[in-house]
């Protein structure tokens, strides 16, 4: 099957979620890096919500305000150290009308 | 924060956690039960259809009063290839029966319930509590918890991990290990609404009656993974899901997949018009029997998706979580009326009753399929359902062509995708791991 990835926008997806940001505690981080693993790289197609992008360095980001907390940046990349997982703070984060 | 001491503490409120709240709450332990959301549902996601047995051995009326949507009176299951579908339906009239078998059911409403029940049952809830680390005494034992609110420590006799498939509370306490990619699917889904009588005119159903279908094909790009639709009154859930390691050896993005899916030339008409309200991803430990943790310890035990406990190849999921959780609140229950302290030899009954129900049996049942999918991905989810497809049409296709003619054309075109011997050794390792 093809699939033109570049028309789909996960923001438009994401904007129909309702969140609660805990501003200025994100609950993941990335480790500073000069240039990213395979495994960090992969997010920035892996990750459900897109929160993963390279920046003009060839530095991989995380903007976590729109994570669906599903974990699997978690599991791909923190045994490596390349991130740091946790869950928010309780009553923070996305909350699902529907699940 | 509080300073009473609990006879147990139960992590999380999905379906695990509720169910083992309930019934240990029901039988009179001082329960408490701790969940990270601002109301219990509000992290959870599943595609869902909730079995009704399972809920049943817990809350035998449950139907009273459950936030229900459809019971599912019909199952479809479609093998897609680019341009059509391949399907097996099963609807039977026997599934409009007074008390129905499967439902759909929209688990932030439906946890919502089910939490309720277990308040009411007289254990003590408490949101927006995430539960940060175990504690233990000198000799290792779980004697409580702590959490990210102020003075946050708990103490219990017993703690219940519910959860979940991001269990980092077991993990980072070193119950059990991380998650391989490979053993995880990443599923995304979508809620999409449309007035009733729309979707009962789409999927052919009258009142309550709802449908399931089930999808594999060449819509998951070559990964290992499955597709679906359900009905629920006024909404469809909508979703796909492929094993983690895929997603990441592949250039494809879930929601990119998601969307293809949608467009599908057989998906798009039923989903058409609709309005998106929600988009959830969740994680699925599908990596069956051999992926199973360490249940239990001296203070703790683990039931549900935290447990590595889904069934993969049936779908089934939920009710596994609920039998998990009951199974091991009857036997924390049945300790503390011999007075038998909660160490691990004693909670070792909990694995023994686990091992005479319908879990065990099947996760074992299945516990070569992962492999056996894994190393056929691309000949499973690809391949055949492109043969599969193309015999289809070249047997319906009326084109002046004899019939023996088309069946050898069917027969040759097997044999050249796969050759004879690739069909006879995929039969026989999918019969020894079906086995």
């Amino acid at each position: 099957m093809t699939m033109d990835m570049t028309t789909v926008k996960v923001e438009e997806k994401l904007y129909t979620n309702r969140y609660l940001v805990d501003a200025g505690r994100p609950h993941i981080k990335v480790r500073p890096h000069e240039t990213p693993s395979a495994g960090l790289l992969a997010l920035t197609h892996t990750c459900p919500a897109g929160c993963y992008a390279l920046n003009d360095k060839g530095q991989v980001e995380v903007t976590p305000d729109g994570c669906v907390e599903c974990g699997t940046c978690r599991i791909v990349c923190e045994p490596s150290g390349d991130i740091e997982w946790n869950y928010p703070r309780g009553g923070f984060g996305v909350l699902f009308k529907f699940g | 924060m509080i300073d009473e001491k609990f006879d147990v503490i139960v992590v999380g409120a999905g379906p695990a956690g509720n169910a083992a709240a309930y019934t240990m709450a029901k039988e009179g332990l001082k329960v408490l039960q701790l969940e990270r959301g601002e109301y219990p549902g509000s992290k959870n996601v599943q595609g869902a259809i909730l079995y009704a047995d399972a809920l049943e051995k817990i809350i035998p009326d449950f139907r009273e009063d459950a936030p229900l949507e459809r019971h599912v009176i019909e199952q479809r299951m479609w093998m897609l290839d680019d341009n059509s579908y391949v399907g097996m339906h099963y609807r039977s009239e026997d599934f409009n029966e007074e008390k129905p078998n499967r439902y759909t059911i929209i688990r932030a409403q439906f946890d919502k319930w089910f939490s309720r029940k277990v308040r009411d049952a007289g254990a003590v809830v408490l949101c927006e509590t995430t539960v940060t680390e175990l504690l233990r005494d000198t000799r290792g034992k779980v004697i409580g918890v702590r959490t990210d609110r102020a003075g946050g420590t708990i103490m219990a006799d017993m703690v219940v991990l519910a959860e979940g498939v991001n269990g980092l509370v077991g993990q980072r306490a070193g119950l059990r290990k991380e998650l391989k990619p490979d053993a995880v699917a990443l599923a995304v889904k979508e809620m999409h609404f449309l007035p009733r009588e729309t979707i009962e005119a789409r999927f052919n159903l009258k009142g309550n009656e709802g449908v399931v279908i089930e999808i594999m094909g060449t819509v998951t790009n070559g990964m290992t993974g499955t597709a679906f639709i359900y009905t629920n009154q006024e909404s469809l859930s909508v979703g796909i899901g492929c094993m983690v390691s895929d997603f990441v050896k592949s250039d494809t993005s879930p929601y990119a997949l998601l969307e293809a899916f949608k467009n599908h030339p057989s998906i798009k008409p039923l989903l058409a018009g609709s309005e998106i309200k929600e988009y959830a991803g969740h994680l699925i430990p599908e990596g069956g029997y051999k992926e199973i943790p360490e249940l239990y310890g001296d203070g703790w035990l683990v039931v549900g998706d935290a447990g590595h406990f889904v069934n993969a190849v049936h779908r089934e999921g939920s009710n596994l979580a609920m039998t998990t959780g009951r199974i091991a609140a009857e036997t924390i229950v049945w300790l503390k009326r011999r007075r038998d302290p909660f160490i691990a030899d004693n909670l070792a009954e909990y694995a023994r009753r686990l091992e005479q129900t319908f879990v065990m049996k099947d996760m074992k049942k299945y516990k070569d399929i992962p492999n056996f999918l894994h190393a056929k991905a691309d000949t499973v989810f690809g391949l055949y359902p492109r043969l599969i497809s193309k015999a289809a049409q070249t047997w319906f296709r009326v084109d002046g062509v004899d019939k023996r003619t088309k069946e050898k054309e069917i027969l040759q075109s097997f044999r050249k995708g796969r050759t004879l011997t690739g069909l006879i050794g995929d039969a026989f390792k999918l019969a020894r791991a079906w086995r």
